[in-house]
């Protein structure tokens, strides 16, 4: 379901442009209107939340999937922590559908995905590491890595239990909004995977913007 | 696979673990039909390296998981291959019953009136065994859930087939590397049965054969010969047989 918000960036509180290979780390209070945008098009905004006031709190994908069953993201869902508390809700998206099985590329994976060889590339993880490195005061290491949210990014399954990493259904411009429902530490890895469709082989910037609660 | 080394049998709505070596075959069988076993692993040598859900998947192009898939870690390693398996499908993507779920289900039932008959959920469970090694909330991932299927319509939305596993129904898990196994045998979180389901398993250790070049799993998809050439490395930099 396509829906769009009513706010314009011109009255966000806050906005930031984050470029590819990027990761951007920061905290949106209760209430805050939270909006990723795909700037170019086509690009996966690789998403994980805490709750800032215990951040051992963190969004799992497979709750959230169960409890609203179904494996697509999209307006209404609520992002569910591993405790069943709801995180954040999306309330507007002109996408249609985000992904949070495909996890986040690491060198690691690359190598088995695409070729021993791949192992030096860029990859969202080791943007989460050095996110979690540069930012101790929230006191998140390796073991809180829990499994993502792709926004903007199309993994389709099929009913025969399949499972593809298509061309994305985004496109420039196009945004996924949540409010939050608590105070969450949310971190963002801007895919910088130049081996598969997921961003169209061309990683470009996103943009983050923040409305306070109105 | 050779005799069994050892088996024991696990009631429904319980838990354990264990830290299998390499070479070992960990084999469940379903004794009467509609069992859950909730599963998750580690790397005993660095419990920071884990059961990936999301690599799994993506890596062999599944949603779901049978004969011929590997079970990978987050380091681009195999933990273990799928070398038998007379169901078909098996979960990874739907997580696990959390006590407040139990409650709001089936109804809970405590410890102090119903004993070993209490309702112990799978969070739980990973808890107390992950507990043991030093794990915490923090490290707990997408489990697998063997033995249960849940598909996924055109629409996204999804289906727990409740006759998916018949008693006798089996697979077999060949360990590729030294794994910590957390396992337990609470029920699938969609399962709809009107009572806690309760369903024992048995599990049995074998010996593994030597994994041939012409192995099925490894050859199931290109993607497995790389995570074994991965798992090759790793035996050799930690100085042993490769």
């Amino acid at each position: 379901m396509l829906k769009e918000s009513t706010l314009t960036p011109a009255s966000a509180i806050y906005r930031q442009v984050v470029p590819a290979g990027d990761y951007w780390m920061h905290t949106v209070k209760a209430g805050q209107i939270f909006r990723i945008v795909d700037s170019e098009g086509n690009q996966a905004a690789d998403t994980l939340f805490y709750s800032a006031a215990d951040p051992s709190e963190h969004y799992s994908a497979a709750d959230t999937i169960r409890e609203q069953g179904n494996v697509y993201l999209g307006v209404g869902t609520k992002l569910i922590s591993q405790d069943g508390k709801a995180m954040l809700e999306i309330v507007a998206d002109t996408v249609g559908r985000h992904d949070t099985l495909g996890g986040a590329c690491a060198t690691e994976s690359n190598t088995v995905r695409y070729a021993l060889e791949k192992k030096t590339m860029h990859a969202c993880r080791d943007s989460y590491l050095l996110a979690l490195a540069e930012n101790g005061h929230f006191g998140l290491s390796k073991r809180d890595l829990a499994h993502n949210i792709n926004f903007f990014m199309n993994v389709p399954i099929t009913p025969e239990g399949g499972l593809t990493f298509a061309d994305g259904v985004s496109g420039p411009g196009r945004y996924v909004e949540m409010r939050a429902e608590m105070d969450v530490i949310v971190l963002i890895s801007n895919c910088p995977q130049l081996n598969n469709p997921c961003n169209g082989y061309n990683p470009t910037p996103i943009e983050v913007m923040v409305w306070d609660k109105a | 696979m050779s005799g069994v080394l050892y088996e024991d049998v696990l009631p429904g709505g319980k838990h354990w673990s264990m830290v299998l070596k390499r070479g070992v075959a960990l084999k469940l069988i379903d004794k009467e039909g509609g069992a859950n076993v909730g599963m998750l692993l580690y790397n005993p040598a660095n419990l920071l390296e884990r059961y990936n859900a999301p690599d799994t998947l993506k890596c062999q192009h599944t949603f779901k998981l049978t004969r011929g898939n590997c079970l990978y870690s987050d380091m681009g390693r195999i933990f273990c291959s799928i070398v038998e398996d007379s169901v078909g499908w098996h979960d990874t993507a739907c997580g696990n019953t959390t006590k407040a779920m139990v409650a709001k289900r089936w109804g809970l039932k405590s410890y102090q009136d119903h004993r070993n008959g209490w309702t112990q959920n799978g969070h739980d469970s990973f808890l107390v065994e992950g507990g043991k090694y030093g794990l915490g909330r923090r490290d707990l991932a997408a489990n697998v859930n063997w033995f249960s299927k849940v598909a996924v319509a055109d629409d996204g939305s999804l289906a727990f087939d409740p006759v998916n596993s018949k008693a006798g129904d089996y697979l077999t898990l060949r360990f590729e590397m030294d794994t910590l196994v957390l396992l337990h045998t609470c029920p699938h979180p969609l399962n709809p049965a009107a009572e806690y389901p309760r369903k024992p398993i048995m599990y049995q250790l074998l010996k593994a054969e030597k994994v041939m070049e012409d192995d099925y799993c490894r050859t199931y998809r290109p993607e497995n010969g790389r995570g074994f050439e991965n798992n090759r490395i790793y035996h050799l930099c930690c100085g042993g047989e490769a």
